[in-house]
Parts: structure tokens; sequence; C-alpha cells
């Protein structure tokens, strides 16, 4: 897997999506959870971008801020159109954003409830081709029977509720909704954390064939960082609301440059009883900052081994290690980290 | 490995949900043991039956009931056969909680939001021990600190929506182990964490278990964390138990046809490349219609038609606590 040279798909600029805290009768704002606190990434055109990180580092808020499900803060999101144009989504109207809800589409992590129990499949999957007046009547049925195909579910079943279907297939009714309009870019939010191994595979697969047909470029946001590997060609690594490492798949588990980075990669338990207990491990000790309060310098500091003076008043900013491969930290490049195959060995 | 004293053997189990719609068979002739002092993993797609299990070992399986099978408890030389005894006698509540305690997948749901976590551990300590408040206040922060919680005695009033989900878990873990168990029952304790506070607590536990010498019966779905922290493995499905035996045999040596299509299925770390992940065909069946002979047979890739969809799959042992119930194997074989 190399990283694709493609056009921009995507560019996001500064993205901050802060969340008030409200007191009172009044809802007097006494404060601001910083979700996504300046965020800046490119997505390639036909590429898998991976959003890894813990609960609560803002991964799945910068998934719904690219789809404008929410209206950050402040930030830009350039999207560059077929016909090769760029607008900003974040200053557009909701009438004038409705042709670019075609274009990006999402899958949710649960497949329970991001269906809804009361509409059949048909309905499901079809009611966005009608809404956006692509195909009525027997035309719709047509084509979702062809989508259902498509994600490995039988026609047959297109008068079935939600509850009719296991998880794995229910997570293929949602996939087939998202496919739907034709989309360029898919926001996957945890798309199979919910499913068994087995069924988890079904769906990689399934995702990896659908992207390979219908050119899409996906962002693959999750927290399994084995499934990331497995799917994407670059990751961007977040912590409290913060990017702090991004480059291509290869170059983060073999070189991670951020300590955060390194303890993420050292927690994944491997696969194999020989292993145990082989290798340097990276302990995490203490919590997740709390993004309403963060820590002064760099957030990641009260957890990292590594931290200095420096690192207790300065934030980092993301800068360019080595060729596409960016991290926010004062020592990039000259920390004693090690990659997975080092862990391994 | 194999001569260490059972603590608990659990020999042709069936446990049985009988609803509107029909039975359901979740628990269908499970056989395993859990050697003292050592780690036995339960792994299995969802609906394989392993929580079930466990909770029939502590007899909280209602709904559901024991329709068969012995859950034999090895007691100070004394034998006590879980399963005869009601799942309300005096004899059962005082082995459940203080010698076989269990922790849960959601710590929100187990833990009582209205009750601060010091009162919750102080209930269990009163209820199997004759010692005063007091005492037991005392022991309760003795074990919360002893779980990694900072400042034991400050959180000793704390309400559970004040705790972070790592921290939530650890109470449940200080609770589970207030009263020193024999055996500690986790049911997938750590599936809604975070992978670095998942490693937290898998050393925790391992920790513990090191202290106290007690043995866990860890439930899980991930392959990575059973490699992790193991001795024994029992792979189940739809209620059964595929195979056992030791971590490095079933990783290194699988002798059934499922546990090697679970291992194929997960991506491994380290091992990137174009290759797409080998996946198990289907998906489990639903316990409504359970499928005859071999109940993996519809998506086994060494299925022999009129055979495995005939025969149910006696176990054939490979060595002491190494079973595998697959007809590519005979007993011949498995002696030699």
């Amino acid at each position: 897997m190399t990283v694709k040279t493609g056009k921009t798909l995507m560019e996001v600029r500064n993205l901050k999506m802060h969340f008030p805290i409200t007191k009172g009768f009044f809802k007097r704002t006494i404060g601001h959870v910083k979700a996504v606190d300046d965020v800046s990434f490119d997505i390639i055109e036909g590429e898998t971008l991976g959003v890894v990180g813990e609960s609560g580092c803002g991964k799945t808020t910068t998934g719904r801020c690219l789809m404008r499900i929410l209206q950050p803060t402040s930030g830009e999101i350039l999207y560059r159109r077929e016909d090769g144009e760029v607008v900003d989504l974040t200053s557009l109207s909701s009438r004038d954003l409705k042709p670019y809800r075609r274009d990006i589409r999402m899958i949710f992590q649960d497949p329970q409830s991001s269906l809804n129990p009361r509409m059949p499949v048909v309905e499901l999957v079809g009611e966005a081709m009608r809404l956006n007046g692509i195909a009525e009547g027997k035309e719709l049925e047509d084509r979702v029977a062809e989508l259902l195909k498509k994600v490995g579910l039988r026609p047959e079943y297109m008068r079935r509720f939600p509850h009719a279907f296991s998880g794995g297939e229910r997570q293929r009714i949602g996939i087939a909704r998202a496919l739907s309009l034709n989309p360029r870019l898919v926001v996957a939010d945890e798309a199979v954390s919910a499913l068994d191994v087995s069924v988890q595979a079904q769906t990689l697969n399934l995702m990896q064939d659908l992207q390979d047909e219908f050119k899409l470029t996906y962002v693959f946001v999750a927290h399994d960082l084995s499934v990331v590997e497995h799917i994407a060609d670059r990751i961007a690594v977040m912590y409290v609301g913060k990017l702090v490492e991004i480059c291509s798949t290869e170059a983060l588990f073999d070189r991670p440059m951020h300590p955060y980075t390194a303890a993420l990669l050292s927690a994944v338990p491997k696969p194999d009883p020989r292993l145990r207990g082989k290798g340097s491990r990276t302990r995490l000790t203490g919590e997740v900052a709390d993004p309403s309060n963060p820590p002064p310098g760099c957030p990641f500091h009260p957890r990292c081994s590594f931290a200095t003076d420096l690192c207790k008043t300065d934030v980092p900013p993301l800068r360019r290690v080595e060729d596409g491969h960016m991290a926010a930290c004062h020592y990039a490049g000259d920390l004693p980290i090690k990659g997975v195959a080092a862990l391994a060995g | 490995m194999h001569d260490t004293t059972p603590l608990i053997e659990v020999n042709g189990l069936q446990t049985q949900f009988f609803t509107d719609e029909g039975v359901v068979r979740s628990v269908e002739g499970v056989d395993f043991t859990i050697p003292a002092g050592k780690t036995l993993c339960v792994v299995g797609e969802s609906g394989s039956g392993k929580s079930v299990t466990a909770r029939s070992i502590l007899r909280i399986e209602n709904p559901g009931r024991i329709v068969g099978g012995e859950i034999l408890y090895h007691k100070d030389g004394e034998v006590i056969d879980l399963a005869r005894i009601g799942p309300k006698t005096r004899q059962i509540r005082q082995i459940r909680g203080r010698d076989i305690a269990m922790i849960f997948q959601e710590p929100m749901s187990a833990l009582s939001p209205v009750h601060t976590i010091g009162d919750q551990i102080v209930e269990a300590l009163t209820l199997h021990f004759p010692i005063s408040k007091d005492e037991a206040k005392r022991r309760a922060i003795e074990v919360l600190g002893r779980v990694g919680i900072p400042k034991a005695a400050d959180r000793f009033g704390a309400y559970t929506f004040e705790l972070s989900g790592g921290m939530r878990q650890r109470v449940c873990i200080a609770m589970a182990l207030s009263c020193e168990p024999r055996l500690l029952i986790a049911d997938e304790p750590t599936t809604a964490l975070d992978v670095t506070t998942q490693a937290n607590i898998l050393d925790l536990i391992a920790d513990l278990q090191k202290e106290t010498g007690m043995a866990v019966m860890f439930i899980t779905h991930d392959l990575g964390v059973v490699a992790e922290i193991a001795d024994e493995v029992a792979v189940m499905y739809l209620g059964q138990v595929m195979e056992r035996g030791d971590v490095d045999s079933i990783f290194h040596d699988p002798k059934h046809p499922y546990t090697r299509a679970l291992l194929d299925s997960i991506p491994r770390l380290g091992q990137r490349g174009a290759h797409r992940l080998a996946s198990i065909r289907g998906m489990v069946p639903h316990p409504f219609d359970r499928p005859s002979g071999c109940p993996f047979h519809t998506r086994c890739d060494s299925y022999m038609p009129g055979r495995c969809n005939r025969i149910d799959p006696p176990a054939v042992s490979f060595g002491p606590g190494r079973e595998a119930k697959c007809l590519l194997h005979t007993k011949e074989e498995g002696v030699a």
C-alpha cells in the first residue's frame, strides 16, 4: 500500500469545534469544551484516511464537522468539486449545502440505532434517492435491489424491517444507504467496532471492494489500531482535540514520532501468546486530559515520559519532520521511541 | 501446567431459555475446567453462550434455567455441585460474591448511581464478614487503593458519575476483590474501554492474581487479549466448547476449523499489505434454527456432506485438558 498521490479532495484548515458549557437559568456560558481545537489536514482523492485516538479526543466530532452535521466554530473545509472548483463548506447556508450532501455520506457506529425501526429496508436505502429526485416507484426499487446486491444482501428482503437482520447485515444496510447517492467521500465513524471479528472481516473486505469499484474516498474513524492499519493509507492520530501526528500507515507503525502514538501502539494486545512480555511496553498512567480545561503547553505532557519544562509551557505546533510525516512534538524525530516491528521483536 | 488442582469443573452444562417463541438452547453441553490460580479465557462470537455459561456458574442465569450437567466447585477438599443448589438459597448466597465474584462489561450499569462507591463496597463486606462498619470502611479504602484509585480515602464518598470509565471498572474490580474470592469471573470487562485503559486494567488483574492466587475466568471476543493473559482457552460456538487447551496450542496448533477461521479473521498489527482478511462466510445462525450435527458445519470450509450435518462430533482428546469436537479428528489420532 503506497500513499496515493491523487488530487486533494478536501482541505481542512484550522478547524475548531468548541461546545459551550452553560449553567443556570439563563444558560450563561461558563466555559467551552474544545472538542476539536485547530486541526488542519488534507484528504486525498481515492485514499482511506484513518483517524484514531482515545474516547473524547474529538475524532467523531471531526468526522461530523466534515459532513456539516455540526457547524464548526471556526476554520475552513475546502472541498474540491468534480469540476475542479473549490468551495468552503463551512460558509454555505443549508440550502446551498444540499448538492454537497450527496457527495459526502456517513456510516454510523451503531447499526441498531442508526436505522429507523419503523422503516422497511427499501425506504431506508431509497429515501435519499427519492428526496433528491433521482428515482421513484419501480425504478427506485430496482436501484435499491441493485445496491443491496452490491453489499451482499438479498434483494427479496427489501420489505423487511431492521429488526429482522443481524448486526452485520444491518451495517450492510447502512453502507448501502451511504452509497445510494454515488458519494465521493464516505465518513465511516467506528463502522466495524460493534461487530464480531468474523463479521468485521467481511465488512472490511466489502468496504475495500466498494472503494475500488466506486472510486470512493474514506475517512475511517476508529479506535482499533489493527483495523485502521489494515484499511488505511494514511493515519491521523488525535489527542484532546488536537492532531498530534499524521503520516502514511507504514511510517506510523514503523517510525512513530509522537510519544503518544508510540504508547497507543504498545497498548494494542498482540494476538500471539509467544510475544507475551516481550519488547518494551509503554504504560500510560493518569487520565486523558479534560478538553474543557486542557493543561498548558503540550496537552500530552502530564502523561509523557519524555516531557521537559518546555513541554509544560509551549504548545508544540504540528510540523513536518519527514516528507509526508507531520508530528506535534517539540522533540519529534529525536526521541528513542519504537515502532511495531521493534515492539514485537 | 496441567497438574494444578481444578477449582471449578463444568461437565455437560445445559442452560436453556423458555421463551414464547420456543426454547433457546444457549448452553448445550459445555465442558471445561478452571484450574486454581490460573486464567481461563472463554472466546467466541456474540450468541455463543459464553456469558450465559458464566452466569450459570454464579447461578444468576435467570430467566434461563439449568436443565442438565454439573458445576463442581472444589472447596477445601469438599465438592459442591452448584448446578444442584437453588439459585435463591442461603448456600449459594454465601458463595456468590464471597468465593466467586464477577465483573461486568458495562461498569456504569453494574454500579448503583445513587450510592457512593464506598457504601457499595462496604455493603458487600458487611454481608459476608462479621465486621463493624468502621472496619469495613477501612478495608474498602484499602482495596480501592490497591486497584490504583488515587486518593482512595477521598474517593470513598464519590458517586459513579464523578468517575471515568476506567475508574468505574476499577471500582467494580475493587468490589469484586473486597472479599478475596477464589474465582473472579470477568465478562468482557475491557470491551467498553480504550486500548490504553484496557492495557492498564489487564495488568491490574494480572498483578492482583499474582498477589492473591485467585483463578480468573475471562470472557472476551478479542483474541489479542486472550494471547496476553490466558493460561487455558475454551473456544465456544453456539453453546458448545469447540476446542480447548493451553494458550500456546490454541494459537499455534489449532485443531478445530472454527478456531483456525477465527484466528485468520483478525487484522494483526505489523502484517499490513494489500491482502484481504480471511472471513468466515455467513453469520452465526439464529438460536431457533440450530444446525443439526456439528453446529459450525454451515460455515465450515472443511464441511463433509453427509457426515458433519448428521453426526454430533464427539470430543477428541489430544492430551490433558486438550480437546476438539470435530469429525476431522479421529479417536486414534487423538490418543497418538
